[in-house]
């Protein structure tokens, strides 16, 4: 097997190694901030597929998102499964979810896309608060002391401990990582970009453009999914809020300001973000504001976000 | 910058940028870093504050704040807790269960609190309470929601001011049904919060011999009322409404376009017009109708110098409203939960002679052995019985009618009478 651009791979493995380090250097706080980073950063990587790499912007990955909390969730919650079998179920339920989606959203393009994308979604989170009986609704639910552990191929691991959980959120993160690097970087990557740049040009090549761009919508809702489902099962609490429309905002801006179709553009994006928010937001209540002309600013000067800049000008490997 | 042709573009040299990175990236992981080599000198309690200061519940974030620092500045007026000043830490937690978590974890693994409160909407309190619980962080709820009380949450979790919805709702009903009437119609938000009344209720009339004769519930994102106004039955003797947000002042108008002066007797809960003012011409339909308050919004004939006190030290008049500015009105009966569960606190810490982290057990022990608090300045609210195994307190409630724009208390309900049967018991729980 041979690998494609192997400098971006050689800085995939370095950036794992250096977040396999950080957690020896980092203050208690910052390792939890980054454990939450890296979860976010999977789920802004999940729609840099769609919107990167095939030039598809999408308004309602929350849904992704919210099937992968509310699938592991709800599982763990009613059905008492161990933990890693809520997981796979919220990847399931995500990457069904992603391709029912995809098959009617596919049939429209641009702002129609969008809008079409922003409706289901509302119509996902509406659903979540209609049966709130059963999803917990907007007050959501506390999943069980129960599932705050688990046992995999004999290894006991606490979700309550600082260190499993930094470790379990970076192995996810790397295994996504790894693979969507096989992923984009390789034949399909490519036919994911010819969409981008010029999908009538790519049908006349005789590709299914259709097919390609609903592979990448459920490559992309799966993804998703699995952050979601890693989220909802960290922290022990899953809700509407997770479907809300503000969470598609957020990955379309993490994807956005790290730069929407390079690799590692989604970690930096929402690394950058999570840490201004967070360190703003004690200085001052409008850190909003500033969060929003640091978004002027990076689409009026660096309009393909901080790695795609380096990408345009210096390191035209970093896709 | 560079200047090609006609076309100005913006060149950023490597190095600068680089440089530029580097630097904010270490500007923003400073605080952590330092964090680590200031945090526990032990001779302060840290108390941790995420309040909604954005958000949907800013209305309520703002006053929280007010009332916590001038309970703070209270406390240390008076040689702060066990001898030790009590600084107060406040982070946004934006409204959003999601920035609710990072709140606890920023107090727990940055700030080093001693312990966290002041979280009141409840699914921020439903996503937080367990995060708390396994960074074995104290974790004081100024909510109403019945979760902890249901034994959802863990046992660093308590709630010793204010009453649950439940314990609200379901002593408001004898009195509803004794005084009103027994053909009720709920009219609601279709969500969590709202059906936590609905059921409750439901539960609280039937029990008094009454019958819920309609129930509407009206989705969040509504603008206007008028096509749920009809489904009013006619035979209604009551009409009970817990509407909150912008909304409730159309709602008001619409109502009472509705049903003119042929209407059935109105109920409602002050939560739908917190930080609202009385006297403004949309709310006039509601003359003559009455209200739960937890807390008398307006000073009372019989007001208690307790109650004098408190207003004073946050600076809130007779009316309810700010003393700098009279159209700001507080969000009166929930922000008293902020000022007794600050002292709840203390008294817990004083009985533990709580230092450090090292009585946070014996803290937490102390604050369950807790059966009650009198009313006092402390706990101008009112007195409360304090149950150990649930981690809740249950206090007095009030029932206020509008007369002249303003809400004039007409019923008491006793601490004793807004008890229910154990449904928890955290004690057995394990630290």
């Amino acid at each position: 097997m041979s690998i494609h651009n192997k400098k971006l791979f050689l800085l995939c493995l370095a950036t794992l190694a250096g977040l396999f380090v950080l957690q020896f250097l980092l203050s208690d706080y910052l390792v939890l901030a980054f454990t939450r980073i890296l979860i976010l950063a999977v789920f802004a990587m999940g729609y840099n597929v769609l919107m990167g790499y095939t030039g598809l912007v999408s308004l309602g990955h929350a849904m992704f998102f919210g099937a992968g909390v509310y699938g592991a969730g709800l599982s763990s919650y009613y059905l008492g499964v161990s933990l890693p079998v809520a997981f796979l179920a919220g990847i399931l339920a995500a990457i069904a979810l992603s391709f029912l989606i995809g098959l009617l959203a596919l049939r429209t393009q641009t702002v129609s896309f969008m809008i079409v994308t922003l409706m289901f979604s509302q119509a996902a989170f509406l659903l979540i608060l209609y049966f709130s009986e059963f999803t917990g609704g907007d007050q959501g639910l506390t999943l069980p002391t129960s599932a705050r552990s688990f046992s995999l191929f004999g290894l006991e691991v606490d979700m309550t401990s600082d260190v499993a959980r930094y470790n379990l959120a970076l192995t996810v993160f790397g295994v996504v990582l790894l693979g969507l690097f096989a992923f984009t970087q390789g034949p399909v990557g490519r036919l994911l970009v010819a969409v981008r740049e010029n999908e009538d040009r790519t049908r006349m090549l005789g590709f299914d453009t259709y097919a390609i761009k609903l592979l990448a919508f459920t490559v992309s809702g799966g993804i998703s999914g699995v952050a979601g489902a890693l989220y909802g099962l960290m922290f022990g609490y899953i809700g509407s809020a997770f479907a809300e429309f503000k969470i598609s905002i957020e990955a379309l801006l993490f994807t956005l300001v790290g730069g929407p179709g390079t690799l590692l553009g989604p970690l930096v994006g929402t690394g950058l973000m999570t840490l201004l928010i967070d360190r703003l937001s004690g200085v001052t209540t409008a850190y909003l504001i500033v969060i929003g002309a640091l978004l002027i600013v990076v689409t009026l000067w660096f309009p393909t976000g901080i790695l795609g800049t380096l990408r345009d000008r210096w390191l035209p490997w970093l896709k | 910058m560079d200047t090609i042709g006609t076309k100005k573009t913006f060149t950023l040299p490597r190095r600068s940028l680089l440089k530029g990175m580097a630097m904010s990236g270490a500007a923003l992981a400073a605080p952590g870093i330092i964090g680590r080599a200031v945090a526990q000198s032990g001779d302060v309690i840290k108390l941790g504050a995420p309040f909604h200061r954005t958000g949907i519940g800013a209305a309520y974030g703002r006053w929280y704040e007010r009332t916590a620092l001038a309970a703070v500045k209270l406390i240390n007026e008076q040689g702060g807790i066990n001898g030790l000043p009590v600084e107060l830490i406040i982070e946004d937690d934006g409204t959003d269960p999601k920035r609710g978590v990072e709140a606890v974890e920023k107090f727990s693994a940055e700030h080093k609190v001693d312990a966290i409160f002041g979280h009141l909407f409840s699914h921020v309190s439903a996503a937080s309470a367990p995060r708390a619980g396994e960074l074995k962080m104290p974790y004081f709820l100024c909510s109403e929601a019945h979760s902890l009380a249901a034994g959802a949450f863990n046992r660093y979790v308590f709630q010793p001011s204010i009453s649950d919805v439940k314990s609200q709702v379901s002593s408001m009903a004898p009195w509803i049904t004794d005084n009103l009437g027994k053909k009720v119609t709920m009219i609601y938000p279709d969500y969590a919060f709202g059906y936590d009344h609905r059921d409750n209720l439901t539960a609280a009339i039937k029990a008094q011999g009454g019958e819920i004769v309609g129930d509407i519930a009206i989705p969040p994102t509504e603008t206007s009322y008028t096509r749920y106004l009809p489904r009013i039955p006619l035979n209604t003797e009551v009409i009970y409404h817990v509407l909150v947000g912008p909304g409730v002042l159309t709602f008001v108008k619409e109502l009472g376009e509705h049903l003119g002066s042929q209407r059935p007797e109105i109920f409602g809960f002050i939560d739908s017009l917190e930080a609202v003012s009385f006297d403004i011409p949309q709310l006039a339909y509601l003359e003559g109708t009455h209200f739960w308050e937890a807390m008398p919004r307006y000073a009372q004939p019989n007001q208690t110098s307790f109650d004098k006190f408190y207003r004073e030290k946050v600076g809130v008049d007779a009316n309810g409203a700010s003393v700098d500015d009279a159209k700001s009105v507080a969000t009166f009966s929930h922000m008293f939960s902020v000022w007794e569960t600050l002292f709840a606190m203390k008294k817990a810490m004083e009985m533990a002679d709580y230092k450090g982290p090292k009585q946070k057990i014996a803290m937490l022990e102390a604050m369950e052995s807790i059966t009650g608090f009198e009313e006092s300045n402390e706990f101008p609210q009112g007195r409360k019985i304090f149950n150990g195994k649930m981690h809740q307190s249950f206090a007095q409630q009030n029932i206020s009618k509008v007369v002249d724009g303003k809400l004039k208390v007409v019923h008491t309900v006793s601490p004793e009478d807004t008890l229910y049967p154990d449904e928890a018991d955290y004690t057995k729980m394990s630290f």
